[in-house]
């Protein structure tokens, strides 16, 4: 007969007050998810840096040679470092975050694990992958020469946390509706397709025409983006945003998307 | 103890709602062994998940004051690009746990060698029964539910599953979904019967399984028919069948 010299000691399951559960299974899904990601090879990660300083450096080129918005006097490598990071944020979470139920469902069966910690984890790890690219791309340009370090860093890291948030918002309300509706996970593409141009990558709000100005402004992300860029070079140029608008349409997110997590939790589910 | 009061499950169907589980009521108490007994799509299975807690239940409530595992042998929790290494560290962190007796443990429990540093997705389907076992057994939980276990891996591994879950936690409750007779009627002392959505009590296991073989249409005209046939099926009358076969072959060439 085998033997089990090894048994493990018993009693292992030791309880802990709650918010050690949950600091211990989204530490330990966070370390779950980046490998599967990444894998052990560090070249998958690379390409977190690599996506965005390409896009800095075509926006750089571009418009380098066009030259026409805002008259040339923001600095384009500062102004495309600020815009693709600070999409890339807000988008990737929702994106990360739809149907992240459907494929770790099976993991539910630990008691521990509940449905709001897997989409914090997803959200916790995009948030950080993005945060690190942002600040490396910006390092290596600052290493080149050609990019200015912020005149205002608190408003940057500001501008950022709130992008950050409302992408988590976002996730929050997304990620549960794709598992109930299946149309959702389909209609975000274009329509994120449609924001994207719209949320300040490419432009800022005072290069608008007036008329367009005040629409602009409805675009909790472009406010943001504004805020951030304020912080960056803000006085090369007027910057426009309203950051209560901004901190109420996040806590709005934020509160409907946790509660449609509680209810996808109380629907039914396939396996 | 573990106690449903009024639990009820529905599902959506094209034709509307099913209700799955009609408000019933069970208690498990420590160290109770049951057996869960049903038809396909009876709802065995939902009641597990709504044990283990990995779907609430449309209405009534769950207690748990106990540690219940997840359904023992259940690999879908597996990561398939992680290597079986990384799902016990996995296990191990989010139950917290130290990771290296355990990880001593799956190792020559499940006997995959080098393959504990494989990712899963290589793995047969035996290997990954064989791994999800093992780590099933290196968290102590009070009530361990077991979800067709043991149809998976050889028979040896069947045997030594057998021995670390039935022998070496004896003491601890278990449910128990089969459909094979021999393996409930040794191991559980107390049995649930599942049909059209209500819960059938029993205490006999002969009383429970005629009413289960009628349920699935191959009943028999009375009990002691029943006993009768089972015990025709078990590997010592099959041995004494095949013993008289041969005799009566061997006379015949004899003649």
């Amino acid at each position: 007969m085998h033997s089990n010299s090894s048994q493990p000691p018993t009693g292992a399951l030791v309880h802990h007050s709650p918010w050690e559960i949950n600091r211990r299974v989204i530490s330990a899904l966070f370390l779950r998810e980046m490998l599967t990601r990444y894998g052990r090879n560090n070249i998958g990660f690379l390409w977190l840096f690599v996506e965005p300083m390409l896009f800095t450096l075509v926006v750089v080129g571009i418009r380098s040679v066009t030259r026409s918005i805002y008259e040339g006097t923001i600095p384009m490598v500062a102004f495309a470092v600020t815009g693709w990071p600070s999409a890339m944020l807000w988008r990737n979470m929702p994106s990360r975050c739809m149907g992240a139920l459907k494929s770790n469902r099976s993991l539910l069966h630990h008691r521990q694990v509940r449905i709001v910690d897997i989409y914090i984890t997803r959200i916790l790890l995009e948030q950080m992958a993005t945060t690190t690219s942002f600040i490396v791309v910006s390092l290596i340009l600052f290493a080149a020469g050609w990019l200015m370090p912020p005149e205002d860093v608190l408003k940057v890291i500001g501008g950022w946390l709130l992008l950050g948030w409302f992408g988590a918002g976002l996730a929050l309300i997304l990620g549960p509706l794709s598992e109930r509706y299946e149309f959702v996970a389909h209609f975000w593409r274009p329509t994120m397709y449609i924001f994207l141009p719209l949320s300040g990558v490419a432009f800022v709000v005072d290069a608008l025409p007036h008329s367009l100005q005040s629409i602009a402004m409805w675009f909790p992300m472009l406010n943001a983006i504004e805020y951030l860029r304020d912080g960056w070079f803000g006085s090369l140029f007027h910057a426009h945003y309203d950051i209560g608008y901004v901190v109420t349409f996040n806590l709005c997110l934020t509160f409907a998307g946790l509660s449609l997590v509680r209810q996808v939790g109380l629907g039914p589910s396939e396996e | 103890m573990i106690r449903l009061t009024n639990v009820c499950k529905d599902y959506p169907t094209r034709v509307g709602m099913r209700r799955v589980l009609d408000s019933i009521n069970v208690t498990v108490q420590p160290g109770e062994h049951l057996g869960i007994l049903g038809r396909n799509g009876a709802g065995k299975s939902t009641l597990v998940r709504l044990i283990s807690g990995a779907e609430a239940p449309t209405l009534g409530t769950i207690e748990r004051n106990m540690a219940v595992s997840w359904p023992l042998a259940f690999s879908g929790g597996f990561q398939g690009s992680l290597t079986g290494a990384d799902n016990v560290r996995f296990i191990c962190r989010i139950y917290g746990v130290d990771y290296q007796p355990r990880f001593e443990f799956v190792k020559d429990f499940s006997e995959l060698g080098i393959y504990l540093n494989e990712p899963v997705a290589t793995y047969s389907s035996g290997m990954r029964a064989r791994l999800a076992f093992a780590i099933s057994m290196t968290i102590d939980f009070d009530c361990y539910l077991i979800d067709e276990v043991m149809a998976v891996g050889d028979q040896r591994f069947r045997e030594r599953c057998r021995v670390e879950l039935f022998e070496k936690r004896r003491d601890k409750a278990m449910l128990i979904v089969s459909h094979s007779h021999r393996y409930l009627k040794n191991v559980c002392d107390r049995f649930l019967l599942i049909e059209g959505g209500r819960l059938e009590d029993h205490n006999d296991f002969d009383e429970v399984y005629f009413r289960y073989k009628q349920l699935i249409g191959e009943g028999f005209e009375s009990r002691e028919d029943m006993v009768a046939a089972m015990d025709a099926s078990t590997p010592e009358a099959q041995l004494r069948r095949e013993r008289k076969r041969l005799r009566r072959l061997a006379a015949n060439a004899g003649e």
